[in-house]
């Protein structure tokens, strides 16, 4: 399926990134407001969709040679490394850490682990979302 | 009582057999030239000798008990009690044991026989029946009765490729082991009401247990179990069929020892249920029956085997009548019926030696001729007088004739039978005159039926251009067993004091513990000349008389068993049973499991919504309290008629497409709820995810049937209808009353508490999601996960289409 509908192709060349900054504004900003690793990966899933819609399957597995099916892996294995970590502190599993950093690059920062977990969830969205949506449209 | 506790843990002589059964299999592989029953034979004379050690003991009253536990925290345990009672039978099944794994070595062929796993069956059956006599717990009682359907189903199937043999063996084990879960639940109902599984601390308890609310009904259950193992009517059924199984086996199992069981429980248990008049009824009532119809259809019969199958029912039925008039003694003084219990146990080993021989002959017959059918038989005197000489001896014993041991115990029996008539309880004063008629007519049918047995088959006319083999007599190691019973019948005779002494008032004293203080108190001497006077005497005399002439107008009223249809014996009767059962469940399980999800959600929903509005107008549960509702808003409303409008719209869609976009409409108005409540990570997952899967819907689009109504029938429209109207008021209902009674206050203040200080962050529905309850959503993403290959695995590995799925045709 070949389409050359040009608005549309360009359009969403443009609006992709918007959505996708802001999928990726939505997941850091999960903890104080709003958004978290889940709304955040739905987002870029719905993103990856609309270039979907506009381009053809091929062009995007060109685009974005990712293998969902890996990325969905390890997005487990972070949220399952997370809270298995903490039993290497001699705490209970899933206790999360927190604390304020001075980074060379972002300066005062607070990080917390809570959010390598919400990586998780961000990527197993991400990968299992695009997998069921490219399994289906690129079934024939 | 006097007891010695022998330490000797002789219980483990009840596993003799099945240990020694490990190696069998070795024997008959590894030694070919020697007959592996050789090697079995050392079991039962071994257990034999050294039970007959016990005599002595037993004798004076003693009782021996070995107990080995198996689980000690229920009270389970192996237990070997030998008084009088269970050492009778120990020897019985040693001694006859030995005898037929002597005969059968002589019968099954080395070469042409499964040897290895005739003895081994053969083994197991020993250990379970050693295990039912010696049992004193009730648990390991069912355990080795179990046992004892389950090797007698081995044996008596075993040519199983015989289609009878097969039938054989599922009858009797389908009657059997109904009756064994029977006998299990009367155990049980005992156990609770005397709180022990042990049979002498529940006779010791008799008395209490009288009273008790599950008395008659234990005593019922036990008697089932009793009356299917024995046979007894109308469970005797099973019994004519298992003589597919080898000769020896049925010379074992089918007439002195499994049969038997149930006459050792009823006896066993008499010192519980004996003093109830249910009791005393049932058993010889249905002794009598069983005894009378056993004896009437014996005479029907045209094959050897069978005969003596149903001459067996009606010996066991002898048996048992005299144990339930036995049981009379709780009531009545009167010495007879003392004596009623002394002759049961000495017509049992009377009956367990001259049917045992009989049986053999039977095998023997076949053997040499090649058929069992009385019809083609005839004139075998000559050529095998040995085998005659045994049959007669048996035949007149079984008939009841001097100088035999049949003889003195038919007398006792009649004697008894009598004497009933005098008992003056539980309407014995009126119906009792019934007990001695029916007892003098069948001993006429088994005098009868003894005579067409022996005297068809040995004289008569030769027909022996018509066997199948020429004829000769039996090679003689296989008659030494059946010679040896044959003896034993004779002795008995002229020692019957003997073996009343060694033997017969021990086992007296264990059935009626209360009456005697020694078995040497039972007061009873046997003679077998009571001069005129006797009663007994003349009924011999009649017996023998009208017994005469019916056999010899056999042919006269014989027509007179085809009065009784086929089709309404009580084998049609079984048969229609287990087809018309096994039908009905089909057509059962084939009327509500229609294949069709459609039928299995409508049961789901149904079920479900009526259990649940039932429930809260039974339990009165229904609560509306109007003040825990929020104010309604102009938005929320609005919202609300948006969202009922396009779930309309989906329900009544007549296309796909329509359909998917309606459903879009409904996920965006519950995101807007989402918004007007305040929930805003909901609604932007909300939107979001509806966005996605409306995209999703899109996609698979094109591979989507055309909607169709899956020829939905008005009548199936108006069911989907009421079901789904009753499962969205339950919803309704059970959502309103439960948001108007909060039991519990909510958690959520700690959550608003702690979220800053405690886990460092502002948003509580994230911090919870990651944090306060992590765990949950550590599951949720490996179920996506999960989703997601499974997509990918259904689409990309999916088999050909056109592959035909077999499975489901």
């Amino acid at each position: 399926m070949k389409t050359n509908d040009v608005i549309l192709q360009t359009t969403a060349k443009v609006v992709f990134f918007i959505i996708f900054l802001f999928s990726i504004h939505i997941f850091f900003a999960g903890h104080y407001a709003p958004g978290g690793g889940f709304v955040g990966g739905l987002l870029t899933t719905g993103a990856i969709v609309l270039l979907l819609l506009a381009f053809d399957l091929r062009t995007i597995q060109q685009i974005l040679p990712f293998n969902f099916t890996i990325m969905t892996a390890f997005g487990l294995l972070l949220a399952l490394g997370t809270a298995a970590g903490s039993i290497f502190f001699n705490v209970p599993f899933f206790t999360h850490a927190f604390s304020d950093f001075d980074l060379p690059l972002f300066g005062h920062t607070s990080l917390h682990t809570a959010m390598l977990f919400d990586s998780g969830v961000y990527l197993v969205v991400v990968g299992s979302a695009i997998t069921i949506i490219q399994s289906i449209g690129g079934d024939d | 009582m006097v007891g010695r506790r022998i330490l000797l843990e002789f219980v483990l002589f009840i596993f003799l057999p099945v240990i020694f059964a490990i190696l069998v299999p070795f024997a008959y592989k590894k030694i070919k030239g020697i007959h592996t029953g050789w090697f079995v034979l050392l079991v039962p004379l071994v257990l034999f000798s050294y039970y007959v050690s016990f005599l002595p003991l037993v004798m004076d009253g003693g009782h021996a008990i070995s107990e080995m536990k198996w689980i000690p925290s229920l009270g389970i345990a192996f237990t070997s009690y030998i008084d009088g009672l269970s050492l009778l039978f120990t020897l019985l099944i040693t001694g006859i044991g030995s005898l037929v794994v002597l005969y059968s070595v002589f019968y099954m062929d080395r070469e042409k026989e499964d040897l290895g796993s005739f003895y081994v069956y053969l083994l197991i059956f020993m250990t379970a029946m050693l295990g039912v006599v010696q049992s004193d717990n009730t648990m390991t009682l069912y355990l080795f009765w179990e046992l004892t359907s389950i090797s007698s189903f081995l044996l008596i199937g075993f040519w199983y490729t015989k289609d009878k043999s097969r039938f054989g063996a599922l009858k009797s084990m389908m009657i059997t082991v109904f009756g064994g879960l029977m006998m299990l639940g009367a155990f049980i109902l005992l156990s609770i009401m005397g709180e022990t599984f042990s049979v002498r601390e529940l006779i010791a308890q008799a008395p209490d247990l009288m009273n008790q609310p599950y008395f008659t009904l234990a005593l019922v259950l036990l008697l089932l179990g009793a009356f299917t193992k024995s046979a007894q009517f109308p469970f005797y059924i099973w019994l004519p069929d298992a003589m597919e199984a080898p000769t020896p086996v049925s010379a074992y199992l089918h007439s002195a020892t499994m049969v038997k069981a149930g006459i050792y429980l009823v006896a066993r248990f008499t010192p519980i249920f004996g003093s109830a008049s249910t009791w005393i009824w049932l058993v010889t009532g249905i002794g009598l029956l069983t005894l009378f119809w056993g004896s009437f259809f014996a005479v029907k019969q045209t094959d050897l085997k069978a005969i003596l199958a149903f001459s067996t029912v009606s010996q066991l039925g002898l048996i048992m009548s005299l144990l339930g008039a036995g049981a009379i003694s709780y009531h009545a003084t009167a010495a007879i019926f003392g004596f009623a219990t002394y002759a049961a146990i000495f017509h049992l080993i009377n009956h367990a030696a001259f049917k045992g021989g009989l049986f053999m002959i039977a095998g023997i017959i076949d053997h040499e001729t090649g058929t069992r059918d009385i019809r083609k038989l005839g004139g075998l005197m000559s050529v095998m007088p040995i085998s005659f000489t045994v049959a007669a001896i048996g035949s007149l014993s079984m008939a009841g004739l001097p100088p035999f041991s049949g003889f003195l115990s038919k007398e006792m029996f009649l004697e008894s039978m009598v004497a009933l008539r005098h008992f003056e309880l539980f309407n014995f004063d009126t119906w009792g005159i019934m007990f001695p008629i029916v007892a003098w007519v069948a001993s006429v049918f088994t005098f009868t039926y003894s005579m067409y047995f022996v005297l068809k088959t040995f004289i008569g006319q030769k027909k022996f251009e018509q066997l199948p083999k020429q004829p000769h007599e039996a090679p003689i190691g296989m008659l030494i067993a059946p010679m040896i019973l044959a003896t034993i019948v004779i002795l008995v005779f002229f020692i019957p004091n003997v073996i009343g002494k060694w033997i017969i008032k021990p086992a007296v004293m264990a059935i009626q513990p209360t009456l005697y203080a020694s078995p040497s108190a039972v007061d009873i001497h046997v003679k077998a000349w009571h001069g005129f006077g006797a009663a007994g005497l003349w009924l011999t005399i009649g017996v023998v008389v009208f017994g005469t002439l019916l056999y010899l107008t056999i042919p006269k009223w014989q027509p007179f068993y085809r009065i009784q249809p086929e089709k309404l014996s009580l084998n049609k009767g079984y048969d229609a049973l287990m087809r018309g059962s096994e039908k009905g469940l089909n057509r059962v399980s084939r009327l509500y499991m229609t294949g069709k999800i459609r039928t299995y959600l409508l049961y789901m929903f149904a079920f479900m919504s009526v259990t649940i509005i039932a429930i809260l107008f039974i339990k009165d549960a229904f609560v509306l309290d109007m003040n825990s509702f929020a104010a309604i808003t102009l938005y929320g409303s609005l919202n609300a008629i948006v969202l009922i409008l396009s779930v309309g719209f989906v329900v009544f869609a007549k296309s796909r497409l329509a359909a998917i976009i309606a459903l879009g409409g409904v996920g965006y108005s519950v995101a807007l709820f989402f918004v007007i409540f305040k929930a805003p990570d909901l609604a932007l997952t909300q939107l979001v995810i509806e966005t996605v899967s409306v995209a999703l819907f899109l996609l698979a689009f094109k591979h989507l049937p055309a909607l169709s109504t899956h020829g939905e029938t008005k009548r199936n429209k108006v069911v989907n209808l009421i079901v789904s109207l009753s499962v969205g008021v339950m919803v309704t209902l059970v959502a309103l009353s439960s948001h108007s009674q909060k039991m519990i206050p909510s958690i959520s203040q700690y959550y608003k508490d702690t979220v800053e200080t405690e886990a460092a962050g502002g948003n509580i529905v994230n911090v919870i999601l990651v944090d306060y309850r992590g765990f949950d959503t550590l599951f949720e993403i490996a179920v996506l996960a999960i989703a997601g290959i499974a997509v990918l695995g259904m689409i990309r590995l999916r088999v050909s289409r056109k592959e035909p799925n077999d499975e489901n045709k």
